[in-house]
């Protein structure tokens, strides 16, 4: 019998290399003969680029190169490709403006590169690239999205009419119009998603290489995609073909979204490694990474809820502005469309939504995913409305919670916003979390707070999030320029021990480990017998990579698949070998079995005459036992929860302690617990980051970035949060094959709503009734001051 | 970074020599500031002088009624000394919430005051203890040491080599952190002596100073509540992202409260 | 360029290097000892703390001429050869870790934890980190490992 492993908090294949700092991160790779990049960088916000002169900086020491955006533009190099294309209310297509490689003509944020400079050591470019004279004019610059659709805002192309990239919407206004006309009470909201800095902890990191020999181009890189970023990078960029351009994604330290996107460094050093037959190395200093990361969220929305007498909710109401920032990252054009409005409906029923989405370019960093992209914001807005609903109109969070919720029974759920949900049951999560949270003893615990002079607030918040990014077909009709499926191949070694090389890549989620136990429990192997590759298009079929908690929900069918064709083939070698009937043949434990006998082989003995065919039906079959297969998904996963979060304010400075947080959440069927509660662990510290602490500033007159370093972007450290309780619940995803939802980014969808719910709650009992996150100490000192003030 | 030139100096007098001569010398003691300073380009020195391994400059002696911390003693060293958690707990608890262990293990209290930088903590210790700070040339008393943000009273070729603090009544330190970078928005070291009480307040604004009207109200009568009424001005005081002037005002009486209400 | 030496996971090391050069590139660059990671410049995240004669350091923020003569730890001088030290052994097990980014440095300040404290309680283990930052675990699993990992020490102390 072999031991069930999935469901199991098997211990993680990759720790011992990561704990004992034998890691392979692309920092500490290093090429034989390597030279060192440093770019010059925009000090602007927005200015002209008069002139570029690179003569110093080439006489410098152990100066190797300087490369300017028009050496790029004379050697023919594209710019930066937008993966997803939005349209207009009118469906006319979103402003696409070019994102060059190194900025010519025009800087549009602090931090546009302007010239590489490569030299011998790294202090050698640095210093060389001091000696780069750029002559800027400077130009007025705008960094907020509410500014920046003001008439008479600064200008960041001359294309693009009020800075806008697009106007787009989603439902039914007329029905949504309609609602609101026989509502009985209406609930409004003026909210603000902060900005925030996705900060994973390994900078990035590109090392460029050329074999002169074979013309063939590798790209070491941060990334969480290399198939995707060949794709980009070949075809839109640098020109190369794909079966030219290796693209390798080694240990990487932690991506969050952020290390999704092609960027320019990525194509600079393949590039420049090409021009100069050396192997050209760039790592990010942090401050760098705040200044050329992609940044996350960033909304200024303004939400209507109609209800009915009952607290039925009729219809909701929502106009967003998006900044995207200077240029269109990647997929920047869907995070705030697709991924966030296509989620209004959340957990309820409400019957009419209608929802209008500006895209915006400012003079910051480009904005695109981050943990969640899209969903947070949706969910954070929702659950804000709602509460402040619930507070209007009198009546328990939870209730009118209850009372909105899609019924147990209603699935498949078509949403008003596009969407049908599969599954799901959001009164067992809530109850859950609400028993784990002890809600119905919270006023005791706010009356001993307030004993000592705090106040004390709960609060809560449901979430729903589309995972398992995502079926093709619909992505591609609603402007994906690419496809969303996943691939797996497994292969089997003639000594039966197992390879898989997985599409998806891995940095912090431990795919070695949970896809190993798909492996292992299905074959009925040691799981020390599996070992799982990732990261190289060199050695993986063409992936997608991971995202949008895609990676088990669609990899891992992926897998699935490969693994169901393996047992196939093994079948009929097992029938072959035990002279039976295809059909006869059962598999299990790592058996094939003569139904109804004891005649088996194992799958050890399959594999080995799969590979040595002496005893072997080669007319009707093939050798070898090594299988791929792709799986496009159906539909998204659907997976939710709720969440719970107590906090205690120190009214003398403002300060929030985070008290207790609780969070039930249902990811349909779990392979590694252990793995499971880490994912949420870690999504939950980002949430409460984004509440209370996170968020990314800039100067309005001069558009610097304020929050440039640790030392002013306010991290969550170990001492802000208490240890996390949290609990699953699964209803099953209905549609593919392990019934898995993804639990990636859940933490970060749901927390901000619940920690702001409970600082509003405690704020209550002193008369603020809303706040902006994140609730620093100065704001909710003021806030508390302000409403004295005005009582 | 740029390069420098190293020297490891030998002797104080070594070291005092050594940046008089050279053009654009520093010493460097623990390195906290002068290091991240130097990666991000942000400083050229000609040279960087290293006090690190003068025996001489460390240490913790009691000296009568005083305490006597050698400049190049590490935070963790007060805050872990017996001697100092006998006598001054105030000023170990201080230094047991410099920066985090990494930079207690490092840093130095010779190296913090010579710096002075404004939100610094060990500053508002020095003044609010009256200690007076011993110099290769001098003794200079606290009042007299800090002179504005990052200026001291030292002299060119001028080095501290030990802080003698006094032993107070009673005393305690209260920071409000900066929730990022986790210097002090606002700290006040409050110490009731026999001839007086002392109030020192770093972070808030560009130098460590004193808030004589709580000394005052504080010599009448060291409780909290005797301060309740007095509120500090905010002209002058510090603003960022993370605390406007009226906020750290504000704080630096909450803190004054609460560290006379922990000094007992 | 000077000639530093220093004992390194109990090997002399030895190489030239700038007076500009920190540790952490003499440890990464020369030796070649990649384990120790670079997450910040500004000496706040953690991912680059070794052990200097017997201390938790900052590697980012010392040059290495100042180390002349030293002994250093670092992550790959923790476990005893294929067994992982009781401290690395809690990490696994508490799955203390995603990326392992800031994981040597988490490590290397927990050993420094257990030198100051040998039993830590959670808020104590907590208030230790700040110095330790790390984006992917909420910190809950990094606080449990370390725990359990003091009390393992603690156990095998005779």
């Amino acid at each position: 019998m072999t031991a069930r492993l999935i469901g199991d908090p098997v211990r993680r294949k990759e720790d011992r290399r990561f704990l004992t700092g034998k890691g392979h991160y692309t920092d500490d790779i290093n090429r034989a003969g390597q030279v060192y990049a440093v770019f010059v960088r925009s000090p602007h916000a927005h200015a002209e680029i008069k002139s570029i002169n690179t003569k110093r900086a080439a006489g410098a020491p152990g100066i190797v190169a300087v490369y300017t955006g028009a050496d790029l533009v004379k050697a023919g190099i594209g710019t930066l490709p937008c993966g997803w294309g939005v349209k207009n209310k009118d469906g006319s297509p979103m402003a696409e403006p070019p994102h060059p490689v190194l900025a010519s003509g025009k800087v549009r944020h602090v931090g546009d590169p302007v010239a590489v400079v490569i030299a011998e050591s790294k202090a050698a470019a640095e210093e060389a690239a001091e000696r780069v004279d750029v002559t800027y004019k400077e130009l007025p610059s705008v960094t907020a999205v509410d500014a920046a659709v003001k008439p008479g805002a600064p200008q960041l192309y001359d294309a693009v009419k009020g800075n806008l990239c697009y106007d787009w919407h989603i439902g039914d206004k007329a029905a949504a119009d309609a609602a609101f006309a026989k509502a009985a009470h209406v609930t409004k909201l003026d909210i603000v998603n902060n900005r925030l800095v996705p900060n994973a902890m390994e900078p990035r990191a590109y090392i460029g290489d050329y074999d002169r020999a074979t013309g063939e181009h590798t790209l070491f890189t941060t990334c969480q995609n290399p198939h995707a970023i060949r794709l980009l990078m070949g075809a839109f960029v640098l020109h190369v073909p794909e079966h030219k351009l290796r693209v390798v994604a080694p240990d990487v330290g932690g991506g969050f979204g952020s290390k999704i996107y092609h960027y320019a460094e990525e194509a600079a050093v393949t590039w420049a490694a090409a021009q100069l037959g050396r192997p050209v190395k760039w790592t990010a200093e942090r401050s760098e990474s705040f200044l050329s990361d992609a940044h996350g969220r960033d909304h200024v929305t303004h939400a209507e809820l109609a209800l009915d007498l009952s607290g039925k909710f009729l219809g909701l109401r929502v106009s967003t502005l998006a900044n995207l920032g200077g240029y269109l990252s990647t997929f920047a054009a869907a995070v705030p469309t697709y991924l966030y409005a296509t989620l209004l409906a959340g957990t309820y029923t409400t019957p009419a939504i209608y929802a209008e989405v500006k895209g915006v370019f400012t003079n910051t960093v480009p904005v695109d995913a981050y943990r969640g992209a899209g969903r947070p914001e949706a969910s954070y807005l929702l659950e804000r409305l709602v509460d402040k609903a619930a507070n209007e109109i009198q009546i328990d969070p939870a209730e009118l919670r209850r009372k909105n919720f899609i019924p147990k029974d209603a699935y498949p759920y078509q949403t008003p916003v596009a969407l049908a949900y599969d599954s799901g049951d959001y009164f067992a999560t809530l109850d859950m979390a609400l028993k784990a949270a002890d809600y119905a003893g919270f006023a005791k615990r706010r009356d001993d707070a307030k004993r000592h002079g705090k106040l004390r607030g709960i609060g809560l918040a449901t979430y729903i999030e589309a995972c398992g990014v995502a079926p093709s077909a619909v992505a591609g009709a609603l402007g994906a320029r690419a496809g969303l499926y996943e691939v797996a191949a497994v292969r089997v070694n003639p000594t039966g021990s197992v390879t898989v090389l997985t599409g998806t890549h891995s940095h912090g989620q431990g795919h070695e480990t949970t896809f190993a136990q798909v492996v292992a429990e299905r074959l009925g192997i040691p799981i020390d017998q599996v070992d799982v590759v990732h990261g190289d298009t060199a050695k993986t079929p063409f992936g997608m990579g991971t995202y949008g908690s895609r990676s088990l929900p669609v990899g891992g069918s992926a897998l699935v698949k490969a693994l169901d064709k393996v047992e196939a083939k093994g079948k009929k070698i097992a029938a072959h070998l035990l002279e039976a009937a295809e059909a006869d043949i059962e598999f299990k434990d790592g058996k094939f079995t003569v139904a109804g006998t004891d005649k088996s082989k194992s799958f050890g003995e399959v594999a080995l005459a799969a590979y040595i065919p002496h005893n072997y039906p080669l007319e009707t079959l093939e050798p070898g036992l090594d299988e791929t297969a792709y799986y496009d998904p159906k539909n998204f996963t659907f997976p939710s929860g709720a969440h719970v979060a107590e906090v205690e304010i120190d009214r003398d400075t403002g300060v929030v302690e985070l008290l207790k947080f609780t969070a039930a959440d249902d990811f349909g069927r779990i392979v590694n617990p252990m793995i499971v509660e880490g994912q949420v662990h870690g999504g939950l510290a980002q949430g409460i980051g984004q509440a209370l602490f996170e968020e990314c500033r800039y100067d309005p007159e001069s558009g610097q970035l304020v929050t440039g370093s640790f030392m002013d972007y306010r991290m969550p450290r170990a001492g802000d949060l208490p240890s996390f309780a949290v609990a699953t619940h699964a209803t099953l995803c209905t549609h593919n094959p392990l019934g898995v939802k993804g639990c990636g980014e859940a933490g970060a969808i749901g927390a901000p709503g619940a920690v702001m719910n409970a600082v509003l709650n405690a704020l209550s009992t002193v008369g603020v009734s809303d706040l902006q996150m994140p609730a620093t100490p100065e704001r909710v000192w003021r806030a508390i001051n302000d409403s004295k003030a005005a009582a | 970074m740029y390069n420098f030139e190293y020297h490891k100096a030998k002797t104080i007098a070594d070291a005092s020599a050594m940046i008089t001569q050279k053009s654009e010398a520093k010493l460097v003691a623990g390195g906290m500031t002068l290091i991240p300073t130097l990666k991000l380009r942000l400083a050229k020195p000609s040279d960087l002088v290293d006090l690190n391994g003068l025996p001489e400059l460390k240490g913790i002696k009691r000296e009568g009624s005083a305490v006597v911390i050698g400049a190049m003693t590490r935070h963790v060293e007060v805050a872990e000394s017996a001697e100092v958690q006998k006598a001054i707990p105030a000023l170990a608890h201080l230094a047991s919430h410099i920066g985090d262990p990494a930079v207690r293990n490092r840093g130095t209290l010779g190296g913090s005051i010579s710096n002075n930088d404004p939100v610094a903590d060990y500053p508002a210790a020095v003044v609010a203890l009256n200690a007076t700070v011993i110099t290769n040339k001098r003794k200079i008393a606290a009042d007299a040491f800090f002179k504005g943000m990052f200026e001291t009273a030292l002299e060119p070729g001028e080095i501290v080599t030990a802080v003698s603090f006094p032993m107070p009544e009673k005393a305690a330190y209260m920071k409000f952190p900066n929730p990022a970078s986790r210097y002090a928005i606002v700290g006040v070291f409050v110490a009731k002596h026999k001839d007086g009480v002392r109030v020192a307040v770093t972070g808030a604004g560009p130098c460590v100073f004193r808030q004589k009207d709580m000394e005052a109200a504080l010599a009448k009568n060291f409780s909290a509540d005797a301060i309740k009424s007095i509120a500090q001005k905010q002209d002058g005081l510090n603003g960022d992202i993370h605390a406007s002037p009226e906020y750290r005002a504000h704080l630096v009486g909450v803190m004054a409260r609460r560290a006379v209400a922990a000094a007992g | 360029m000077p000639n530093v030496t220093m004992t390194v996971n109990g090997k002399k090391m030895s190489g030239n290097v700038e007076p500009r050069t920190l540790l952490v590139q003499f440890l990464r660059e020369t030796l070649g000892l990649t384990g120790t990671h670079v997450g910040c410049d500004t000496s706040q995240c953690g991912c680059c703390v070794v052990h200097v004669n017997g201390d938790g350091i900052k590697s980012c923020t010392i040059l290495a001429v100042q180390c002349d003569g030293a002994d250093v730890k670092t992550i790959e001088g923790v476990a005893n050869g294929d067994e992982l030290h009781p401290m690395q052994a809690a990490f696994r097990e508490h799955h203390g870790l995603q990326c392992g980014y800031c994981t040597p440095g988490m490590v290397m300040s927990a050993l420094d934890l257990v030198k100051h404290n040998k039993n830590p309680s959670e808020p104590q283990i907590r208030e230790w980190l700040e110095g330790n930052l790390c984006r992917c675990t909420g910190y809950h699993n990094i606080v449990k490992a370390i725990k359990a990992g003091a009390e393992a020490m603690a156990k095998a102390r005779p």
